[in-house]
């Protein structure tokens, strides 16, 4: 008996695909699941969890939103008390796996307290905290434990007076991948032979209008990069010259899974509702980028909800960020103004290379997701006002709407801190 | 028969001669012959008080209240600034706890912009309201945090620049309104970990 159980145990231990779940002590959390089955890229082998682990996916996202609770706050010696009460120089101290019924929001597993274990006489230095509940910290919009870029007094001052809506309402540009060729007027000659017939017909009229043929991105650039030509040459000929789209892809939850060694995401393994049609596509470039057309509008916002099927994706065509975009797409609005799901979601960001600025788009999509106020700086306050936004991310009703409406909530911050600069005596 | 017994004897005579020689240098009784840790705190502060007061003089004094050609402040990084000296002082502190040396440093005051940095332990309280008082005194004493006991030792924080004063008498959230020039605003606190405590 005992040979049959350890046989069936061990048959089952060398498996990375879901047959491993017998192993699991509790399903994972949204942000994990879909590497739940590779227990080593989070477990020592036999043992707990590797600290190494949480800092290897998630450490520089962490220090590029300036943590306000970085490890270096907590080790010093003077602070081993509170060490005692919580390590809070260890993810792990809040942030535990495998056990859903013990898990708060942001993957959470500590009390919604926890702030007066360090910050007990808060209501000391700040008077306006008088008698407000430690669980509302960071449930409120007010303050994240990591994130607060959007959050801090002196940025709230300098935003206090932010209209709604600004009057610069724009995204700055993107900065184009390479110089488009000159005398690009003609339609470049492809360097393969297309196969005949109406499917050949497409792929070269696509590829003809696409980025890549104003670039000289030629079909065996793609199609023979390693040697011998390829009809499906697969994600590393699009990595070669898209590494940073590559590498920000692999961050978020559509890449994660590639990341790991994983067979490609499929929307059938999403936990978020997805069409049924797309069930069994594996998510790669070329789920959102056609693979001959390359077309960064239609990846904007189609290439969306050819998968996504929750309330928010579906109210988007609803909302007044669409027909913002519907307008840019037409011509009838500049440029940068439109709000497709990407302005969001995978935002511009703007980057010093080689001295130079440079603006490309985040292809991490679940960078700004949680919590909501992450996606304030980057996205939000380039059209919103401050107020305004941070009313907005607070307002669950406004994210199943797709944000068409205003805020029904009112978060108090901007006030809080215009009250006490007025009230202050202290030498400008 | 007598070649031997000299063998032996000579061996005898060689082991102890050697285990005396051996046995002096860096004996049983009395301590490595290395530094005391009140010297090496002393060292140690003498190098962060020098860059700290060069940074504060020739970088953030010179080029805020003289050139007036850059601001240094708090949230240096969005609005292009310098990093205030503390700031430049703790970010040092947390690079240097990375690299697990074995001591600790950090900035604390009586009068502290941010709660998080008033003095905490016996000998930080101790040690603050010493140096305060007591001009151009350090403070050195023994301290046990956790399971392990420290040589802690707190050196004076002087306002050595006009951008010090200035700064802290208008914060929004400093205590006081009244420092000068020369004042002692906090102290540097030092901690190197002696054996583990019993």
């Amino acid at each position: 008996m005992l040979l049959l159980v350890a046989g069936y145990l061990s048959s089952r231990f060398f498996r990375t695909d879901e047959d491993a779940t017998v192993f699991l002590p509790g399903p994972t959390t949204h942000g994990h699941h879909q590497i739940e089955m590779k227990c080593a890229v989070c477990h020592e082998p036999w043992g707990g969890v590797r600290e190494q682990s949480c800092i290897d996916c998630h450490g520089a996202a962490l220090a590029a939103g300036d943590d306000s609770h970085p490890k270096a706050k907590f080790t010093d010696p003077r602070n081993a008390d509170r060490l005692l009460a919580i390590a809070a120089d260890k993810c792990v101290t809040c942030h535990v796996e495998h056990r859903p019924e013990a898990t708060l929001a942001m993957g959470v597993t500590q009390p919604q307290d926890l702030c007066h274990q360090c910050h007990a006489e808060i209501a000391q230095e700040r008077p306006s905290h008088k008698g407000m509940s430690f669980t509302t910290c960071s449930s409120v919009g007010c303050h994240n434990y990591h994130d607060n870029t959007a959050l801090y007094e002196d940025f709230l001052a300098k935003h206090s007076t932010d209209p709604a809506t600004l009057l610069q309402a724009l995204l700055p540009e993107l900065t184009a991948k390479t110089k488009t060729i000159a005398g690009a007027g003609r339609a470049p000659e492809p360097d393969h032979g297309i196969p005949s017939g109406e499917g050949g017909g497409k792929i070269l009229a696509a590829w003809q209008g696409s980025g890549h043929a104003t670039a000289a991105v030629n079909c065996t650039a793609c199609h023979a990069a390693a040697g011998p030509w390829k009809d499906q040459p697969g994600q590393d000929s699009c990595t070669e010259c898209h590494k940073e789209e590559n590498a920000g892809f692999r961050e978020g939850l559509h890449g994660m899974r590639l990341a790991q060694g994983l067979t490609p995401m499929q929307p059938a393994m999403a936990r978020l509702p997805m069409k049924p049609d797309a069930a069994h596509s594996a998510l790669t470039c070329t789920s959102c980028h056609g693979p001959h057309d390359v077309d960064t509008r239609r990846a904007a916002v189609d290439s969306c909800l050819q998968c996504h099927n929750d309330g928010h994706s579906l109210a988007y065509k609803n909302s007044s960020h669409y027909r913002l975009w519907q307008a840019e797409l037409s011509g009838t609005a500049p440029a940068g103004s439109g709000v497709s799901c990407a302005t969001c979601h995978m935002p511009r960001e703007e980057h010093v290379v080689a001295g130079k600025s440079v603006v490309r788009p985040q292809h991490n999509q679940s960078l700004n997701l949680r919590p909501v106020e992450k996606m304030a700086r980057g996205v939000c306050i380039r059209c919103h006002g401050l107020g305004f936004t941070l009313d907005s991310l607070a307002d669950p009703k406004l994210g199943r709407t797709n944000f068409d409406g205003h805020p029904g909530r009112h978060v108090e911050s901007i006030d809080m801190v215009l009250r006490r600069r007025s009230s202050s005596a202290k030498p400008k | 028969m007598k070649t031997s017994l000299f063998i032996i004897a000579g061996a005898v005579a060689v082991t102890t001669l050697a285990s005396m020689l051996l046995s002096s240098c860096g004996g049983k009784e009395k301590a490595a012959a290395g530094i005391s840790p009140q010297s090496m705190a002393d060292a140690l502060h003498a190098v962060m008080e020098s860059d700290r007061i060069v940074y504060t003089k020739q970088v953030v004094n010179r080029l805020q209240n003289e050139e007036k050609i850059i601001k240094a402040s708090e949230h240096w990084k969005d609005e292009k600034a310098l990093p205030l000296p503390a700031q430049m002082f703790r970010m040092g502190a947390e690079m240097v706890a990375e690299k697990k040396k074995g001591f600790t440093y950090s900035l604390l005051s009586e009068w502290p912009i941010n709660k998080q940095n008033a003095p905490k332990t016996e000998a930080e309280k101790n040690g603050l309201s010493h140096v305060g008082k007591n001009k151009g005194q350090n403070y050195y004493t023994e301290e046990t945090l956790g399971a392990t006991k420290y040589f802690t030792a707190v050196y004076p924080d002087v306002a050595v620049a006009a951008a010090c004063v200035k700064c802290h008498n208008g914060h929004e959230d400093s205590p006081r309104t009244d420092f000068v020039e020369g004042d002692v605003m906090g102290g540097v606190v030092i901690r190197i970990p002696l054996s583990s405590a019993k």
